[in-house]
């Protein structure tokens, strides 16, 4: 699904990633913590496709295609979806017009019509229940004035609606309540399947109490210095970071 | 590292070239270039008009000579030779229409680029159109249907002539002839434009709709536009322009005036689309436009504009708020775009009690242009418990764009109630990226984005105007779900 070789970025001359690693097959789980500034986000934002990053080296391949070579567009169509950290909000676009706007770009490239109007209303029906979204947030404005949580609620019903091969979760248990984290990783739970891979970025080992990882990899200074299975984010959860920089003489 | 993707988007989106900018050959009667009283006998003798309609010319034109252009506005342009236009060009076809077959074909054919054939128009959405071409109306429709009611509506020409007396009633006291520079200009050579004339207690149950557009080269356009809505009546008019691509400037100098009776309304809106010259500012439209309406006893006067053409704007539609309980308000999107400069906003004098205004401004800025909100507020002495609430934001395309504001308040009366926000933003490109990694490619969420922002005025408009209006901001979606 997703091979990352060797990959290297940088942001405003800053080196970020210093040739990263990962292989995620299809179905497949994969949680990656490590402390601040270590280059998650960064990661996600260069696997979305953010032009502020610079490619400095190494290749990404994502469902057999180049990803480097496609546009930020091009990806999100092709499958990849990013839930955003902090989501945006977009005054006057409402929420319900802005995913119509989301899956009719996919369906044209696709080769479909643009979706009826019917099968549409039907379809935000079925995936809002997912987290819950009630009708008066799928008609107000993308984000506007909703609280932390139902940002995040909103971002894992849009990932319903457009049916990725490929999440990334920028830190999406961050600002949540315990409820809100609970409905928000069932959401995520529902849509595990054989042909879909997820890439879980957090900081907390709590959220991989509810999402459970098939693999846990620690980022630190650009590389990924370890991977294991869901056992290491509790160790992590226990220890801290210091004797993974000790290990690897960092 | 700066967002290429986003400039060039942006160059796509808002540095289309001018889709409209076709010229019609028809062969066309035009007067010699210049500016004198012969030739405002030539155009008053050309249009058959009544002597008291030549003087009023002759008195306009005797005021126009004592005043100066003004220079006041926040914008820099060559001002023009005023010797140097022809003011007068009908096309060369004389005899009144009786149905759209007679219509020349080229004509017919300019309008089908347009995308405005009447046949449609009629079929499709029950508007009755209009046309103004070069300030000779050509075709007006749906005439009888409106009869039947009383209603009059009818190009300013045939009105001087059949129904001199409501003309002469109303002509100019909204906006007298030294009103300023261009409204003297426009009182002492407007070859045509439209006239409305809603009775007691009718309400108009279609859309008056009339198109302008500029065709002879090195002609101005003066129209004149009178809407009388009478006691207790209901009317709204569509206003849409557009001209040929043409490297010259070509003037535009137009006067509307409206006039709202007891409890009448009029609901007033334009979709702006003059050729806006090319990216380094060469040709374009000077659209120098006084609009102004009066509110009597509990009347309410409602401006929609959408001004995405020109290469200068100068254009205030306002209300005089003279009766008590009447409401003016003024919704309002203005996008520049490469070298275009606007100057536009709205005033709104209250002199009755019980008085209420909005405003609503929006201005979105591209390239290198810069777009100016000019406002007034003005609470008079015999205002009490007036009320106004103006809304003034900006949105910056460019770093090499302008956006400026100019309000002015003047409260005389300590019962008014004024507020006024205004904010000033830059298009985000954290929004666009959120757009891009849903799938929207960068054209349509510069469009979705743009017109989230103007959504509070496209909602003002009707529906067979919002369209178009959503078109010119390559505009997507918005509004018709949910």
């Amino acid at each position: 699904m997703l091979k990352i070789n060797e990959l290297k970025a940088s942001v405003e001359e800053a080196s970020i990633l210093k040739g990263l690693n990962l292989t995620i097959n299809p179905g497949e789980v994969h949680a990656i913590m490590g402390p601040n500034g270590s280059g998650k986000s960064t990661l996600a934002s260069v696997l979305a496709g953010r032009e502020e990053y610079e490619i400095e080296g190494g290749s990404v391949a994502f469902d057999g295609e180049d990803l480097l070579e496609l546009d930020a567009t091009e990806r999100a169509r092709a499958g990849l979806f990013l839930a955003f950290q902090y989501p945006v909000e977009i005054p006057g676009v409402s929420n319900i017009n802005f995913m119509r706007a989301a899956v009719n770009g996919k369906r044209e490239h696709e080769g479909l019509e643009p979706i009826k109007g019917k099968d549409f209303l039907d379809m935000v029906k079925e995936k809002a229940k997912l987290v819950e979204l009630d009708g008066r947030l799928r008609n107000r404005s993308v984000n506007e004035g909703f609280s932390g949580g139902e940002k995040k609620r909103n971002e894992i019903f849009q990932m319903a609606m457009l049916e990725p091969k490929l999440a990334i979760l920028d830190e999406t248990d961050s600002g949540l309540d315990i409820d809100a984290l609970r409905i928000v990783s069932e959401g995520v739970n529902a849509m595990r399947s054989p042909e879909r891979s997820f890439l879980v970025i957090t900081h907390y080992q709590r959220l991989l109490d509810y999402i459970v990882p098939d693999f846990v990899h620690v980022l630190m200074d650009g590389r990924i210095v370890r991977s294991g299975g869901k056992e290491l984010a509790l160790e992590l959860e226990e220890k801290g970071y210091d004797w993974i920089k000790e290990e690897i003489g960092a | 590292m700066a967002y290429d993707g986003k400039d060039k988007v942006l160059e796509e989106v808002t540095g289309k070239s001018y889709e409209f900018g076709f010229t019609t050959e028809i062969e066309s009667d035009k007067a010699p270039a210049g500016l004198s009283e012969d030739i405002i006998r030539l155009i008053s003798a050309k249009k058959e008009e009544p002597e008291w309609m030549l003087q009023w010319r002759l008195d306009a034109f005797a005021v126009w000579q004592t005043m100066e252009e003004p220079d006041w506005p926040h914008l820099n342009y060559e001002k023009p030779d005023y010797q140097a236009i022809s003011y007068y060009a009908a096309p060369k076809q004389k005899k009144q229409l009786n149905s759209m077959d007679e219509v020349d074909p080229e004509l017919r054919r300019t309008m089908d680029k347009l995308g405005i054939s009447l046949e449609e128009q009629k079929r499709l959405s029950g508007v009755a159109v209009d046309f103004v071409m070069d300030s000779v109306s050509v075709a007006t429709s749906f005439k009888d249907k409106l009869a039947e009611l009383g209603i009059i509506f009818c190009s300013m020409s045939e009105a001087v002539k059949e129904h001199p007396e409501l003309v002469r009633k109303h002509l100019g006291t909204v906006i007298p002839t030294r009103d300023n520079f261009f409204s003297a200009l426009n009182s002492a050579v407007f070859t045509d434009g439209s006239f409305c004339y809603i009775p007691k207690g009718v309400r108009c149950p279609m859309e008056l709709s009339t198109y302008f557009r500029i065709n002879e080269s090195g002609t101005g356009q003066f129209e004149r536009t009178l809407v009388v809505a009478d006691e207790g009546s209901y009317v709204s008019y569509l206003e849409g322009c557009t001209a040929p691509q043409r490297d010259e400037n070509q003037l535009h100098a137009a006067v509307v005036e409206l006039v709202a009776l007891d409890e009448a309304e009029i609901k007033y809106s334009t979709v702006q689309n003059w050729y806006p010259g090319d990216e380094n500012g060469k040709g374009g439209v000077f659209n120098f436009v006084t609009k102004r309406g009066i509110c009597h006893r509990r009347s309410k006067i409602s401006w929609t504009q959408v001004e995405t053409g020109s290469a200068v704007t100068w254009k205030y539609p306002s209300c005089i708020l003279k009766g008590d309980h009447s409401v003016g308000e003024f919704y309002s999107v203005a996008v520049t775009n490469n070298a275009q400069q606007a100057d536009t906003g709205t005033k709104m004098i209250h002199l009755g009690k019980n008085t209420h205004s909005t405003i609503i401004s929006k201005g979105i800025s591209a390239g290198n242009s810069h777009n100016s909100y000019r406002g007034l507020v003005q609470i008079m002495p015999s205002a009490a418990n007036a009320r106004n609430f103006s809304q003034c934001d900006s949105l910056l395309m460019t770093d090499t764009s302008g956006a400026h504001t100019f309000p002015y308040v003047e409260v005389k009366n300590p019962t008014a109630q004024v507020e006024h926000e205004a904010t000033t933003s830059k298009i985000g490109e954290d929004q666009i990226f959120y757009c891009l990694q849903r799938g929207i490619d960068a054209e349509q969420a510069i469009s979705l984005i743009v017109n989230g922002y103007a959504k509070e005025v496209l909602n003002q408009l009707p529906m067979e105007f919002a369209v178009e209006a959503q078109k010119l901001l390559s505009i997507s979606l918005e509004g018709s779900v949910g």
